[in-house]
């Protein structure tokens, strides 16, 4: 498309097949979306960009009537006003279809199954013929180059097919549509690349330009500023739910991308980093998830570390490994002991004094159907066992609950409450409040305040920040850059599974971390040809 | 998200530190918790003005509290495993194969039952065991592996037994049984009981029923907290195949005979008392005596109809239509939150 006639949005709504106005939508007292405007032209592949939660897959998400915006947005398709709520139906019906990160393929049913789930070829439910199905199928992908057998089980196909599968019958979706009979459509792809190699992700986007070449616009949401400028016509920048450019991918340099999703911003708490020396707490050598070379890395006592980088940048997996909740190998030396990382387990893992509070708070870390004080005592059950040693002293157990839960805040503090009844901020509270009475050594988190809200974020920080006053070294993994700015001392950053850069004390800033992880997936992808 | 926070500094600081002060009593909850023991009195008093000198004798009650203590019990062994998120269907054929054991050994064999007994309830934790190999070692669905193996046992039962009734067991285990009595209840009923006691305790006050509890909500959850999920998991099923073999003990000791079939009847019942346990004094949770409560409602209601002049089929329309309608009862109660027992 050429980008010279590029004026403001609205002079073009005539040639927009989807408009965007004014898109609002607040989790909690947080505006993840703060009145995003912008339009997608007919034919042309739109990419959306920004940091990790800038309001990228939310603002997908309210297209897809997934999450309801506030009144007053307004989304456009060909010229149709689509009414508030969103109706995910109507607007699938109107001709947009999604492609999301996890593809929604059923692993151990075949492609063609997989293909016609949502809408079968024949006229009648009764009496299909799998067949004819295969056979149409089949068709499908011969229009754009693929071979593809339709009886393979999708989980016997490499990563990449299993993506064209997704997207092929995306389309095939948009086809049935009202647009698809006009030739046109959008299809969505929400960041279709992450564990692609780079041959595959120049298949992926040959397949996406005879795609556009139909008629239909594309938009694609990835973290990748080399793929945005390889396969995008425009891109659109968020950054903290706002829209701060949309820029003509042809024409604009790879730095000035950068600094834009980046951004300029004043910072508003800052903590006073240690910069600890001494012997460290904690000593891994060799790690490695048995793919790629090991790497070490050392905290010390009362440090707060932490490592992040771009989503599939492997950092993320780090404390799985050391935990021994994923297989990894190599070696790990703690409070005097030394454990070979092949045989760690997390009961092992435990007795060493490390703690691990996963991401995934009620399918990880703790049981929403049970109360906070089953919660919350159960790595402190054997100090209530009765005087004779023959019970648990529940009435003590009830008590020590609630004592935490007031000395931690958890609101309401009745500790007979179910924890699946709690915020998500409480109950991250109380899952934190668990690992931190056991004074761990070792301290690891991941995501610690995923949906958390502001007040609550603050706490938990306060409480990671006395734990590490105490002598406990923290290691944090997270995408947050906002929050890693705030609680680390040091920061590691991944890219294609190996750390690739370090930032000390005054060095880590939102926008240096940012810095880093996309300048880190760049010069490691070039390292790698 | 069900937001319940108040979290601002302002308020938090006034609030002050809240002590774990007395509530006052949640009616709907209480409700919920006694609503079985109330249906069940209720049929009693039914019952009662119906039929005043048959039905509220205490002979009546003494033989159906001693006669179903068999039922109990398999309901306790099959607690174990729904606790901890399996399911054991073998528990019925466990519980015949103790029974038979003890006849084939103790009468064609002529071993003194002492030992007779102890080699029952260890032919229980070993075909617990087998489950558990299977289960966990295979990684099949425990379903599959206990309709299995219960199947199995089932053949194994036919086998030594000849397909025969065996009937003749020593007359001491029927007199520990159902001959001696306390306060007119054979004392079979009291094992049952204390059986209850030591679940409901060990469930609620040892650390291994906390770990069972955890593994049932949540086998991620426990593994990353730190417990040997497999390990729990198979004393499980040991534990129920031990305590299904101790209701054969039972059964054996209940007529003096064992029979290749009857035994397995008593499968649905067990779990229908066990589910509908689940709704009463703890509810949500598998309990011990809200098992106990429900097998009695459900013997209750058919020995009256029974008595009432109704037809053997009456078993199992309230054996079934009770679960049902009562596990829907307390549904409404709970606003119809899907059910989270694993």
């Amino acid at each position: 498309m050429p980008a010279s006639d590029m004026p403001a949005p609205d002079a073009t709504t005539g040639k927009d097949v989807l408009r965007m106005s004014d898109i609002r939508m607040r989790f909690g007292s947080h505006y993840a979306l703060d009145g995003v405007t912008l339009s997608i032209r007919r034919g042309e592949v739109f990419g959306l960009l920004g940091q990790n939660g800038s309001g990228k897959s939310t603002l997908i998400k309210v297209l897809a009537g997934f999450h309801q915006p506030e009144g007053g947005s307004e989304i456009v398709l060909w010229g149709e006003t689509m009414p508030l709520p969103l109706d995910p139906m109507a607007i699938k019906k109107r001709g947009v279809a999604f492609v999301h990160q996890h593809l929604s393929l059923v692993p151990s049913l075949t492609v063609v199954e997989n293909m016609r789930v949502t809408a079968l070829g024949q006229k009648t439910p009764w009496r299909v013929s799998w067949k004819k199905e295969a056979a149409r199928v089949g068709a499908l992908f011969a229009e754009f180059g693929l071979t593809i057998d339709p009886f393979a089980t999708v989980a016997s196909l490499p990563p990449v097919e299993r993506a064209f599968v997704a997207i092929v019958r995306a389309f095939d979706d948009l086809r049935a549509s009202d647009a698809g009979y006009g030739g046109e459509g959008i299809l969505v792809l929400d960041e279709p690349t992450p564990f692609l190699p780079a041959q595959d992700v120049e298949r992926l986007f040959a397949l996406i330009r005879s795609i556009v070449r139909t008629g239909a616009s594309v938009v694609i949401v990835t973290h990748d500023i080399d793929e945005v400028r390889d396969i995008t016509d425009r891109v659109a920048i968020l950054r903290d739910g706002k829209l701060v450019a949309i820029l003509d991918t042809q024409t604009t340099g790879r730095q000035a991308i950068l600094d834009t999703i980046v951004g300029l911003r004043v910072d508003a708490f800052e903590k006073t980093r240690k910069t600890s020396v001494g012997a460290p707490a904690v000593i891994v050598r060799d790690l490695t998830d048995g793919r790629r070379p090991g790497f070490d890395v050392d905290i010390r006592p009362g440090e707060t570390l932490g490592i992040t980088g771009l989503i599939g940048s492997g950092f993320a997996a780090v404390p799985y490994m050391l935990y021994g909740a994923r297989r990894g190998a190599g070696r790990i030396r703690i409070g005097g002991q030394e454990v070979d990382l092949a045989r760690m387990t997390p009961q092992r893992a435990q007795s060493l004094g490390i703690a691990f509070l996963p991401g995934d708070r009620l399918g990880a870390a703790g049981i929403g159907s049970l109360p906070i004080t089953d919660n919350i005592t159960l790595p402190v059950l054997a100090d209530h066992l009765s005087a004779l040693g023959l019970g648990l002293d529940r009435r003590g157990m009830r008590q020590h609950a609630a004592a935490l839960s007031t000395d931690y805040d958890v609101r309401p503090a009745r500790p007979d409450l179910n924890l699946g009844a709690l915020s998500g901020g409480n109950q991250q509270k109380v899952l934190l409040a668990k690992w931190l009475q056991t004074k761990p050594t070792l301290l690891m988190l991941d995501e610690p305040t995923q949906g958390v809200d502001f007040g609550a974020r603050q706490q938990i920080f306060e409480a990671l920040h006395r734990a590490s006053e105490q002598g406990t070294a923290v290691l944090c993994a997270s995408t947050d850059n906002e929050q890693l700015e705030q609680i680390c001392d040091r920061i590691i950053v991944f890219a294609r599974g190996r750390p690739v850069a370090e930032l000390i004390g005054t060095d880590i800033t939102r926008k240096s971390i940012a810095e880093a992880c996309f300048h880190g997936e760049t010069t490691a992808a070039e390292a790698a040809q | 998200m069900t937001t319940i926070d108040l979290s601002t500094p302002e308020t938090s600081t006034k609030a002050g530190p809240a002590k774990p002060k007395r509530r006052p009593l949640d009616w709907k909850a209480e409700t919920e918790r006694f609503a079985l023991l109330g249906a069940w009195m209720l049929l009693i008093v039914i019952f009662g003005i119906l039929m005043p000198d048959s039905f509220l004798s205490w002979r009546n009650f003494s033989t159906m509290f001693g006669s179903q203590a068999v039922l109990v019990v398999l309901t306790l062994a099959l607690l174990v495993p729904l606790t901890s998120g399996d399911f054991d269907l073998s528990g019925a054929s466990v519980l015949t194969m103790s029974s038979m054991l003890i006849a084939v050994l103790n009468v064609r064999e002529g071993w003194p039952i002492a030992p007779v007994i102890l080699v029952a309830l260890a032919s229980g934790a070993v075909i617990g065991a087998v489950n558990a190999v299977f289960v966990l070692y295979f990684r099949i669905h425990s379903l599959i592996v206990t309709l299995g193996i219960g199947t199995f046992v089932n053949g194994l039962i036919l086998w030594i037994s000849q397909s025969q009734t065996i009937s003749g067991v020593s007359m001491d285990l029927v007199g520990w049984v159902i001959i001696n009595r306390f306060l007119g209840i054979p004392l079979a009923f009291f094992y049952a009981l204390i059986l209850a006691g030591i679940l409901w305790y060990v469930l609620e006050f040892t650390i291994p029923g906390r770990k069972l509890l955890f593994v049932g909500r949540g086998r991620e959850v426990s593994r990353l907290n730190g417990i040997a999920v497999d390990r729990v998991r198979a004393v499980s099923f040991m534990v129920s195949g031990l305590i299904s073999a101790f209701a054969g003990v039972l059964y054996a000791g209940m007529t003096g005979s064992a029979d290749p079939l009857s035994g397995l009847s008593l499968l649905l019942p067990a779990f229908a008392a066990a589910f509908l346990g689940a709704t009463t004094i703890s509810p949500g949770r598998f309990n011990a005596f809200g098992a106990v409560i429900a097998v009695y409602f459900l013997v209750t209601g058919i020995t009256g109809l029974t008595m009432l002049g109704a037809d053997a089929y009456v078993q199992n329309l309230f054996y079934g239509g009770a679960l049902v309608i009562a596990v829907a009862l307390s549904q409404l109660v709970r606003n119809r939150q899907p059910q989270d027992f694993s």
